[in-house]
Parts: structure tokens; C-alpha cells; sequence
């Protein structure tokens, strides 16, 4: 993605082409991934949105069956692009690479009924996560021939949370007291080259609360602790601002009885003591107060994001949940703030 | 139609001294930590001498009960009132030393040192999807055991999904049960390499290519390791077939926690499910961060309507003003009927469309009262939109589970991270109902 900068950026795409997407539980990971795969498949592109932690969500997300470990057109971006989806299995995964660099066919069928490929993916965290990430690097990589185009113009992670991303991310140091040489040891480093590229980018996820914010600033300490390269700050569901401090506090200070002849008029019952609309008045200033204790939080938040010095995003809250249409909308969004 | 579920009432749970476990579950960022701390510090207050058991908790929230460092002890929790007799420990999951202990605890000095030094082990401990669901009950149960407490509050860990918590025992003896470990066992029970020799043809191809695979010395590192593991394998069981049981027991009391948002719910009704089909005690499903409104009875659409009518109100005076001041009525009028249409016409996404209000008042001009009452009334029209949405979502919960008792806990403009916040919550949380503002 570029910077916040959306008129000075163009239409040229951005060099990043692996996309690691990060957040606290409950921010919308998924749902951002998901848009942020839409919003880079600009005309004539293609783009992978991958999941790594079966749960199904890009399938829920796009209202399809579940993913098969393949590679699969999900959706079409308003410019024409695609956007395809895949759900990396360990398992799968741990064959694919058995068949793919050893061509071990039925044996690799015999380990699995033996419970070897359950073991090696659950014993060691290390080698499941050099899976992982090691298919999504190679879908990044892939081209169409040798020397061919590359298959996809942007691959999207939906990763991890930010509690566990740099350890996910790092699995040279997870491999290295497993693996010291061999070839699971070659496939973590050829993962970690990608990994640091200047290609690859992690965002966070965030909302606009304490702990997510918190949790958003720690990840980012700790990814760039560990030299990988952190791209934007996305703030998710974020809710408009109504009314603000100052004119609540004039509310209340002195204009309860104008307020009340206000809402009369508007036809909403009596502004004499007791009357309806009179009765309006403390709900409707306790609700206003509430609000703006909220905006002024919010606005706590949003200057300790700005202190990351990272390019931020901001996308509105979906007020009725999360379905197709708001993915689009989303991406839109996106789009409008420069993303490419 | 709104569906009327059973009402949690959280107070009789907390006081009955027949209940000595509470397992707060549910996905990931709906509160469960809070709702921990929050049934703890009420519970304590109310006589209980009460552990909570946190996994990874927010660093304010963690300050807020006295846990600055993770020692993996219950430490005591300062500012309680103990006049009802009660007390509040609290302490963090420190996942590996747990696992440590286990080890120490279970194997003699020279096979714990080979295990604790065996890079498998150290990947396993501090990493594996199931351990630290594994090592939460494993502390639930040593807490249990210790007999100091009378009630222990246990939050579970933020799983990719709420339900590793329930299946990490039996994955965990699923491996252990696995073929595959005994045939790496085979060879070393049969005296070390000179065990490959029965191995057959197939099996020593398999054992060639994972070796070709992972490396010979990796393999061995496994090999060494569950050799290692082999004696204690037994006592991991048996641990976690306890603790299991533990669960099902009348004195364990499961709570649900979830949000007022699809998936969150979605989430909390497998979990109804699954604790239903092991014989779990679900105690209810605790909503939190639900809205209310002391002006339920104003719907958002006659809100929004009469929104629009004070700003068009609003928009007349303004150009009456402005004509007043001689400053071209006819354009001034004009203006305003057009802008009336278009605020008509976008009435859907008016509610989200403050500016003008908002704008106004930064600005540093007075707002009118017809402005000022118009922005209040798009505020109420966005709570009540709030409402029904949550509204929609639990009911939609309430109908696949009508027996599952629910305790609503109203939502708070900010994060909790003192006690008195805790309070808060807990009084909130025995109210059951979201409190009206």
C-alpha cells in the first residue's frame, strides 16, 4: 500500500505484494484482509486472499462453502480484477511439500495415516508456521513460466493475532534450534528472505479502544524489534462523530428548556415540565454526554496511532454486520484513501 | 417478537458455596478477562476467598489487580473489602514454567534435565496450539488441589476458537496415544538403533523420508524426546482425564461471555452446544457492552424525522436572518429548499452524517436550539439503531437456545482497568438487565 497520500500516489500499485494482515481479537481482521484483497485487485489484476488459521472465515465472509486447499476465484473487484481464496492446511501443506520436493507420492500418504504429518505439524509450532507462511511465499512468488509474469499481483494473509504475529512471522528463529541444516532449515531461511522484503508489508488492525490501540503499539515494537517490515494501521469500525464535547456542555448548561420547546415543535409531545418531549430532554443529554466521553477517548487513541509515524486507514463501522456488500464498501473505501 | 430468556442471576451463583469453579469462555475481545476479574473482586467482596486464574490479560487490567509480574503464583490483590470475610488472589498463566513443574514434578532429576533441555520440548512448551489450554487446566486443577480457595474463576485462553479449550486434553491424549509415537518409540525400546533392524521395509522407507524430510538429527531429537516423555505420558492422562472430570462436576459453573455481534454470538452458540454434548454445567451466557436507552420509547425513524424537520426549522431561520441582514432572500431560500431535499432524500445515511452539527460548533458559533435539539434527536436515531441490531442478534441466539439463561451487562463509554471499574461491572452483571440511561 502506499501512504496516505491519494492524489499524490496516482493509480501506480504499490511494490508491496505480500500483505500480512494482523489485530487484536475482535477488530474485523478477517473482514479487512478480505477488503484489502478487493481494493488491491485493480483492473486486470489478480489477488489471493489467504487464511491460515481454519477457521473458514473468507468462506463465511463471501457466503461460499468452505475453501478447498486450492486456490479458488472468490469474487470480481468492481474494476474487473480478481480475488482468489485459499485456506492453507498444515497438513496439506506439509505433503504438498513432500510431494513437491521429494516427489514422495505414497509415502507421504503413509506418513499421514501414521500420524506423522500430525506430529510434525503439532510438536513444533515452528515447522507448522514455515508451512504456512512457506505457501503463501510461494504463491507471492509464483509466476506463470520461467521468467513468466507473476501468477498474482498481491497475496493478502489473514495472519494471526497481534499477540502471537512476530513469533508466526519469525519461524527462522522458532526452526533454527529444530532444524539447524536440511531442508526445513533451507525452506524457513528462503521464507525469512521473503519475509524481510522490501515486497512484504504487515498492517494492524486496530479500533479505537484502549486495548486494541495498546496491543497495536506492542506489535509494532516487537515486529520491528525483530526486522520485519511493518506497512500501515488500519482503524476498523470506526463510528461518526455526532456531536462533540463543547456543544453538549452548552446543552446542558442552559438550554434544557429551549431544547424542550425545539423538540415540541418537532412535533415529539409537550415542553412543559412532565410533558414528552420534556422527558426527552435528560436521556437524550445523558446519551449526548456518553457520546462525547467517547469522542474524547477516541481522539486519545487516534494520537497515540499517530505517533507510530505508520500510514493509517480508517474504515467506518458497518452498522449491520459484515456481509458482501460491505466488503465492497470497504474496499472502496480503501481505494478512496490511496490504496493500490 | 422479542424472545424472553431466562434471566442469569450471577449474585445466588457467586454466593453458593456448592460452587467452587467458574469458567468464563468465549471468542476472542468480548470481555471474558474483565468478566473474570469483575465475578472475582464481587465474589470476594461478598465473603468468598476467591482465586482468579487470568491467561494473558491486558497490561492495564493486570495493573488493576496488583499482577505486575508473571510468576505464575497467586499473589494477593490489594484494596479488596475483606469486613465480609473474603479475599481476592489473582494470578497470570505463565505457560512453560507450568509446563516446567509438571515435568519436575514427574520424572526423575536426570530425565526431567534430558527433557527440559531437549529442543522439541522447548518448542512444545512454549508454542503448541493446545499447551496453553492444556496448562490452564493443568493449574486449575494443582489451584484446585490446594484447597486455600473456595471458589476459583478461571478466564480461558484467547483460542483461535473457543472450543481448543475443550479439546486440548483429548488432542493431547489423542497424540500421545498416536501411532506414530510408538513407532518412534519402537526403536528405542528395543535398545536404540539396533531396534531400526525390525523395522520393515515400508516402515524404514517412511523413516528414510521424513529423515530426508525434517534431517537426521531432528529425528533423533524427536526420538530422544518422547523416549523421554515415555514414563511421564501416563501421569498426562490421567492429569487431564481428571481435570475433565473436574469440569463436569456440579461445583463447576461454565459462563459463556460474548458481544452483541454475529459472530461473537455465533461463536457463543457452539459453545452452548458444545459444553451441552460433554456434559458440561453451563451456568448462562453473559452478554457484554449491550446498549440501552432512557428513550427507548422515541423509534430512531421518528427521531431522524424530527431531526430533519428542526434542521429545515433551523435552515429557514437562518435565511430569515440573512434576509434581514439584506443579504438576497430569494438565493438564501432557494438554497435551503434544496438542501431540505437532499437531507430528505438521504435519510438513510443521515443518521451517520453529522457534520453540519458537529461542524457548526467548531466553528465557535451558538448553536440554535432547533440545531442543538436536531443533533441530540440523529444521536438517539443512531443508539436506537444500536438497540434494535443487538436486539436482533440475541434474539436470534435466544431462539436456537431459549433455555440458556443470560445476563446482559450495559456497555461502558470507556476500557475498565481499576477496581473500582471491576465493581462496576459487577454490579452491572448481577443486574442482569442493561441499566437504562
Amino acid at each position: 500500500m502506499s501512504a496516505q497520500q491519494p492524489a499524490a500516489s496516482g493509480t501506480a500499485p504499490s511494490p508491496t505484494r505480500f500483505h500480512i494482515v494482523t489485530g487484536k481479537g475482535g477488530t474485523g481482521k478477517t473482514t479487512v484482509a478480505a477488503a484489502l484483497a478487493l481494493a488491491l485487485a485493480g483492473k486486470g489484476r489478480r489477488t489471493l486472499l489467504v487464511e491460515v488459521e481454519g477457521r473458514h472465515g473468507i468462506a463465511q465472509l463471501f457466503e461460499s462453502g468452505e475453501l478447498p486447499y486450492e486456490e479458488r476465484k472468490i469474487a470480481v473487484a468492481p474494476g474487473g480484477g480478481e480475488v482468489f481464496g485459499m485456506a492453507i492446511d498444515p497438513e496439506l501443506a506439509l505433503l504438498d511439500y513432500l510431494e513437491m520436493f521429494y516427489k514422495l507420492g505414497r509415502a507421504g500418504r503413509a506418513l499421514k495415516k501414521l500420524g506423522a504429518i500430525d506430529f510434525a505439524t503439532t510438536v513444533a509450532p515452528g515447522l507448522r508456521d514455515v508451512l504456512l507462511t512457506g505457501k503463501a511465499c510461494e504463491a507471492v512468488r509464483r509466476r506463470t513460466s520461467k521468467g513468466g509474469t507473476r501468477v498474482y499481483d498481491a497475496v493478502v494473509m489473514d495472519a494471526p493475532p497481534t499477540g502471537r504475529i512476530t513469533r508466526f512471522l519469525n519461524v527462522n528463529d522458532e526452526v533454527a534450534g529444530l532444524a539447524r541444516f536440511g531442508p526445513i532449515h533451507n525452506q524457513a531461511q528462503a521464507v525469512m528472505r521473503v519475509l524481510k522484503s522490501a515486497e512484504t508489508a504487515v498492517h494492524l488492525v486496530t479500533l479505537l479502544e484502549e486495548m486494541p490501540v495498546q496491543e497495536t503499539v506492542d506489535g509494532v515494537a516487537e515486529l520491528r524489534a525483530a526486522g520485519l517490515p511493518v506497512g500501515s494501521v488500519l482503524v476498523n469500525m470506526v463510528r461518526p462523530v455526532l456531536l462533540d464535547e463543547e456543544t453538549v456542555r452548552t446543552a446542558a448548561a442552559g438550554h434544557r428548556t429551549a431544547v424542550a420547546k425545539a423538540l415540541s415543535q418537532a412535533g415529539l409531545g409537550g415542553a412543559r415540565r412532565g410533558g414528552l418531549a420534556e422527558r426527552l430532554v435528560d436521556p437524550l443529554l445523558e446519551q449526548a454526554r456518553e457520546h462525547a466521553e467517547r469522542v474524547a477517548l477516541e481522539k486519545r487513541e487516534r494520537a497515540e496511532l499517530e505517533a507510530l509515524g505508520l500510514p493509517t486507514y480508517e474504515l467506518e463501522l458497518l452498522g449491520d454486520g459484515v456481509d458482501v456488500g460491505g466488503i465492497y464498501r470497504l474496499a472502496h473505501a480503501l481505494r478512496d484513501q490511496g490504496v493500490r | 417478537m422479542t424472545w424472553q430468556t431466562p434471566l442469569l442471576r450471577v449474585d445466588p451463583l457467586l454466593a453458593d458455596p456448592a460452587t467452587r469453579i467458574i469458567v468464563c469462555c468465549g471468542s476472542g475481545g468480548v470481555g471474558k478477562t474483565t468478566t473474570a476479574a469483575a465475578l472475582g473482586v464481587r465474589a470476594a467482596e461478598q465473603g468468598r476467598r476467591v482465586v482468579v486464574l487470568t491467561i494473558d490479560p491486558a497490561r492495564r487490567l493486570a495493573q488493576s489487580m496488583g499482577l505486575t509480574e508473571l510468576d505464575n503464583t497467586p499473589r494477593r490483590v490489594e484494596g479488596i473489602d475483606e469486613s465480609a470475610g473474603g479475599r481476592l488472589d489473582a494470578m497470570m498463566l505463565d505457560m512453560k514454567r507450568t509446563f516446567d513443574e509438571v515435568v519436575l514434578n514427574n520424572a526423575d532429576p536426570a530425565r526431567a534435565k534430558a527433557i527440559l533441555e531437549n529442543p522439541f520440548y522447548q518448542s512444545l512448551s512454549a508454542g503448541f496450539a493446545g499447551t496453553q489450554e492444556y496448562m490452564a487446566m493443568e493449574k486449575l486443577g494443582q489451584l484446585r488441589a490446594r484447597d486455600e480457595w473456595d471458589l476459583i474463576v478461571v478466564d480461558t485462553p484467547p483460542s483461535r476458537s473457543a472450543l481448543d479449550f475443550l479439546d486440548a486434553p483429548k488432542r493431547l491424549g489423542s497424540f500421545l496415544d498416536g501411532k506414530f509415537i510408538k513407532l518412534l518409540m519402537a526403536p528405542a525400546k528395543a535398545g536404540g538403533r539396533a531396534g531400526m533392524l525390525f523395522l520393515n521395509a515400508g516402515m524404514s522407507m517412511m523413516t528414510g523420508a521424513l529423515n530426508k524430510v525434517v534431517g537426521a538429527h531432528l529425528l533423533r531429537d524427536v526420538q530422544t524426546f518422547v523416549a523421554a516423555m515415555d514414563t511421564m505420558f501416563g501421569g498426562f492422562r490421567k492429569r487431564a482425564d481428571a481435570t475433565y472430570r473436574l469440569l463436569q462436576a456440579p461445583g463447576t459453573a461454565f459462563l459463556v461471555v460474548a458481544a452483541p455481534e454475529r459472530d461473537a454470538l455465533r461463536e457463543a452458540s457452539y459453545f452452548v452446544e458444545r459444553l451441552a454434548a460433554e456434559t458440561m454445567p453451563l451456568a448462562g451466557l453473559v452478554l457484554n457492552r449491550v446498549h440501552g436507552s432512557g428513550a427507548a420509547q422515541l423509534t430512531a425513524e421518528r427521531a431522524l424525522s424530527a431531526a430533519e424537520q428542526l434542521e429545515d426549522l433551523a435552515a429557514e431561520e437562518e435565511d430569515e436572518g440573512r434576509a434581514e441582514d439584506g443579504t438576497g432572500a430569494a438565493g438564501g431560500t432557494g438554497d435551503g429548499a434544496e438542501d431540505a431535499a437532499g437531507d430528505g432524500a438521504a435519510a438513510e445515511d443521515a443518521a451517520t452524517d453529522g457534520a453540519t452539527v458537529s461542524g457548526a460548533a467548531v466553528d465557535g458559533q451558538e448553536l440554535s436550539p432547533e440545531s442543538l435539539a436536531a443533533g441530540l434527536l440523529r444521536l438517539h436515531a443512531e443508539r436506537m439503531q444500536v438497540v434494535e441490531r443487538e436486539r436482533r442478534t440475541r434474539d436470534r441466539f435466544a431462539s436456537l437456545h431459549p433455555e440458556v439463561p443470560v445476563a446482559e451487562v450495559a456497555a461502558l463509554p470507556g476500557d475498565v482497568h481499576d477496581l473500582a471499574g471491576l465493581r462496576t461491572v459487577g454490579e452491572r452483571l448481577a443486574d442482569g438487565r442493561p441499566a437504562v440511561t
